[in-house]
């Protein structure tokens, strides 16, 4: 029982990455297609941040805190923070040239677009 | 291929995934016992180093500053592609009825309030990263919303005014050069790229942590004009269309 609470957090990352991939892979339309992009992205979040969570740890801010706090992992933290923002504007680059491929097919089918011409 | 071959491969993969990542799972140290010493280092060093108490921005503003900002030119480099995909030039002046139209008084009244704890709220985000938990990214995003709130509640009309002004291009790419600036500051007092050589006052203070502040706040001005170039790159194209089909 006590493995199953142990590894259950990182199989909870891999079930959400298998999601965004099954969502990729099935797609008909491209919207549809990039949410299930951020949806695969979220799961390093979840994994990370497992990786880095210690029971009864402190946030790693000392404003309040006494120097010996026992604190979770903030370097794992600090990446997921840039790369939340970071991945919103990738995601607003990536929808902007969707809107460009409806407007030149005129379709947001992923499997009518191979239809384009270069 | 059809969409029936394409799932079975699928479902090959996945298995092959699941199996491989059960073991991996398996084999990591149990949830919640922490086992590397970096983030115990760093954390019982930034205090004494930096004399930052938010040991997440002393990490992303000054360990690995130079990773952050190789990210903060993706985000730069992601807007520039959108407005160079989403502007074309014939098609800016259709405005439609529908950018005229302001809502009812009373949303105009609560939004006022709303609009000038948002930018205070993100001001203080930006600039006390150092302190507690924030910092210019998180700062920028909350600056940015406060625009969205004139939308809302004015018209197209107003928010154009805010957001397309050229100043908040330069702003964008002064936030952007501001962080490598500071970096290159560091050549003048001899000391590498990047290295936080201003001095660090007392800890628990706004101006305390030398170079992460300064940072944090130039971080903080591109993620914000960042956001709202966005958001009327993004708008102009709705309200364009919008007043096509008309």
């Amino acid at each position: 029982m006590n493995s199953v609470i142990h590894t259950f957090p990182y199989l909870v990352a891999g079930w959400v990455f298998l999601c965004g991939l099954y969502g990729i892979v099935t797609s008909r339309h491209l919207v549809h297609m990039v949410v299930s992009m951020a949806v695969l992205q979220t799961s390093t979040y979840i994994l990370l941040l497992n990786i880095g969570f210690r029971q009864s740890g402190a946030a790693p801010v000392f404003a309040d805190l006494p120097p010996s706090t026992r604190i979770v992992d903030p370097i794992v933290q600090a990446l997921m923070l840039t790369d939340i923002v970071v991945e919103a504007t990738v995601v607003a680059l990536v929808l902007a040239f969707v809107v460009k491929a409806h407007e030149n097919a005129g379709t947001l089918s992923p499997d009518d677009l191979r239809m384009m011409r270069g | 291929m059809s969409q029936k071959v394409r799932l079975r491969i699928f479902w090959i993969c996945a298995a092959g995934f699941a199996c491989i990542y059960f073991l991996v799972a398996k084999n990591l140290p149990p949830w919640g016992h922490y086992r590397g010493p970096y983030g115990d280092v760093i954390s019982s060093l930034s205090v004494y180093e930096r004399h930052a108490t938010d040991v997440v921005n002393a990490i992303d503003y000054d360990y690995r500053g130079f990773d952050t900002l190789a990210e903060e030119f993706i985000l730069f480099t992601s807007v520039l592609g959108v407005m160079m995909l989403l502007r074309p030039p014939e098609r800016k002046a259709t405005p439609s009825a529908t950018a005229e139209e302001s809502m009812s008084p009373a949303v105009q009244l609560a939004a006022l309030p709303c609009f000038a704890i948002l930018i205070l709220f993100g001001l203080y985000m930006s600039t006390h990263g150092q302190l507690t938990p924030g910092g210019g990214f998180q700062g920028g995003v909350i600056i940015a919303s406060a625009p969205m709130l004139v939308y809302v509640a004015e018209h197209f009309r107003a928010f154009k005014r805010i957001t397309s002004h050229p100043l908040v291009e330069g702003l964008e790419a002064a936030g952007a050069a501001g962080y490598a600036v500071i970096g290159v500051t560091a050549f003048a007092a001899g000391v590498p790229f990047l290295t936080n050589w201003v001095p660090l006052g007392v800890t628990g203070k706004v101006f305390s942590s030398g170079t992460i502040a300064a940072i944090s706040a130039c971080v903080g001005l591109e993620v914000a004009t960042a956001f709202l170039l966005l958001s009327y790159t993004y708008l102009a194209e709705i309200i364009a269309d919008a007043g096509k089909t008309k």
